[in-house]
């Protein structure tokens, strides 16, 4: 046999929801006309900061999707010091991220050595085409505009780094 | 006789078939627009605590349209191993069954399609060619979840079959007729202990019938908690599943207009059906009742059909599905034993008084 309070308070739960949309409003948004802001560590693209990068293929090594496409050249760099070898250094050719295999895992931020990916919170970039899906580094070098400021450290942090 | 009656009678006998038949599809798909767009589609979603469609429409009202524009535009397949013509039959047969239902609905005084004696006898049995309809289309769909909810549609359904009928009788015995028009007449021209301020509306007289009643048709029209030959979970929506588009939308329209309809005849048989207690106007018989009634009855029966629907829809939103023996067993070991004993009870009181 059912219990027949427990049935009715379900019946109550129901209809104060039904009360309360009625009269406060849906705890739902209406997505295209007005937006919720993400919080601000929130996952939602990966930025590129093209000029920290070494292409060392340790993102690309690490994606479990193998979502990201280095191809790099080396190239000799003037001596810092007058006399001095030539240094070598590594130029970036591609540098793409594929967003219709990445599965937003982070794996790529946390491994790179030199600050140069980041996550930002855009969220609105689906495309019509799943060949668009596909950014290039200008395009990731364009969400960096959107990378919000690191949050300050807590009181009393362990600062690492060199800085 | 008054003048509605009189207009009709000139009528040809094709223009007053023809007249029935626009009526009775009025009387199908109205209500049935107005349950999926005011309670699937809105009330579901704020007791859910969202909106629903909004963008459709002033407030998604087009919603509906929408919908079916959708549905009609889908390719209609059929499996490959199905019985074709059983197959395409199922869908009519399920809605041929609701437009049978809705004949012999009272809408006013004069206002009714067919009117004879034994008016819920016939609203009963033709109900249960429904049954006919959803079990055919899940054995020609060859598909083995198909199967398994035509056969769970087949057994809940002549389960909860006969608590509504014995429920009905309570109310047959404390009427005295089987025709409608009768019961409500019955109703609104009878009295409570001597007060007749409310007529006698069976939903007071008769509760244990209503709650039973209610209960039944919750699981004729297969709604949560009683939606086990859907269950779109375990079975992907049982005997629906190998429908699409426009067969697809005949199930789907079958399904809310016989809520409409199952929700008009419980109005009719326990809350007085399209006539407001003939006391408060002065009328004591059928003969006396005002002509204004004739559009008056149908708003205020449409008014107690969204209320019964209100029942329906809002139990359904609540609870989740009960398994199958639990099903069964509550309809032959609760519900059955119940309405006999209220049956009892009706017919002892009955002849008391």
């Amino acid at each position: 046999m059912p219990k027949l309070p427990g049935l009715f308070k379900g019946l109550g739960v129901t209809f104060g929801t039904l009360a309360r949309t009625v009269t406060q409003g849906a705890n739902t948004v209406q997505y295209p006309h007005e937006k919720e802001t993400p919080p601000i560590r929130s996952r939602g693209v990966i930025a590129l900061h093209e000029g920290n990068c070494t292409s060392c293929m340790l993102c690309a090594r690490s994606c479990p999707d193998w979502c990201i496409y280095i191809e790099g050249h080396k190239e000799l760099a003037p001596p810092r010091r007058a006399g001095g070898k030539p240094r070598q250094v590594n130029m970036l050719d591609r540098f793409d991220i594929d967003y219709a295999l990445c599965m937003y895992c982070g794996i790529c931020v946390d491994v790179c050595p030199f600050d140069a990916l980041f996550w930002s919170p855009e969220y609105e970039y689906s495309e019509p085409s799943i060949a668009d899906m596909l950014h290039d580094k200008v395009k990731l070098g364009e969400w960096m505009e959107t990378v919000p400021e690191a949050p300050e450290l807590e009181v009393g942090a362990d600062k690492k780094g060199k800085k | 006789m008054n003048t509605v009656s009189l207009i009709i009678a000139e009528v040809p006998y094709w223009g007053q078939s023809l007249l029935r038949v626009l009526g009775g599809l009025v009387a199908v798909l109205l209500p049935a627009g107005t349950i999926v767009y005011l309670f699937l589609f809105k009330m579901m979603s704020f007791m859910q605590s969202r909106l629903g469609p909004m963008e459709a429409g002033p407030y998604g009202s087009m919603q509906l349209f929408a919908e079916v524009g959708k549905w009609l535009q889908k390719e209609d397949i059929y499996p490959a191993r199905a019985d074709k013509f059983i197959f395409k039959l199922a869908p009519l047969i399920v809605l041929a069954s609701t437009f049978l239902l809705v004949a012999v609905v009272p809408f006013g005084p004069d206002a009714w399609f067919t009117n004879f004696e034994a008016g819920i006898f016939y609203a009963l049995a033709v109900s249960s060619v429904s049954v006919l309809g959803i079990l055919i289309a899940g054995w020609s769909s060859a598909n083995k979840y198909s199967l398994l909810g035509g056969l769970r549609a087949a057994g809940q359904l002549i389960a909860y079959e006969l608590p509504m009928v014995l429920a009905v009788i309570g109310v047959v015995i404390q009427a005295g007729t089987m025709n409608l028009q009768g019961i409500v007449l019955a109703q609104n021209s009878g009295s409570m202990f001597g007060f007749d301020g409310l007529g006698n509306p069976y939903v007071l007289t008769q509760f244990v019938g209503f709650v039973i009643f209610m209960i039944s048709v919750q699981a004729e029209l297969t709604q949560a908690p009683f939606d086990m030959p859907i269950a779109e979970s375990e079975l992907v929506s049982g005997y629906m599943t190998e429908y699409s588009g426009f067969r697809f939308l005949i199930f789907f329209i079958g399904e809310f207009a016989t809520a409409g309809v199952f929700a008009m005849i419980a109005s009719v048989l326990f809350l007085g059906g399209w006539a407001v207690p003939f006391s408060w106007f002065g009328w004591t018989t059928m003969d006396s009742i005002d002509n204004w009634m004739n559009f008056a009855g149908p708003l205020i029966l449409f008014t107690k059909m969204m209320a019964v629907t209100f029942l329906v829809m809002w139990v359904r939103f609540s609870y989740p599905r009960l398994r199958e023996d639990q099903l069964q067993r509550f309809a032959w070991k609760v519900l059955i034993p119940i309405s006999l004993v209220n049956i009892m009870f009706t017919a002892i009181l009955k002849v008391a008084f």
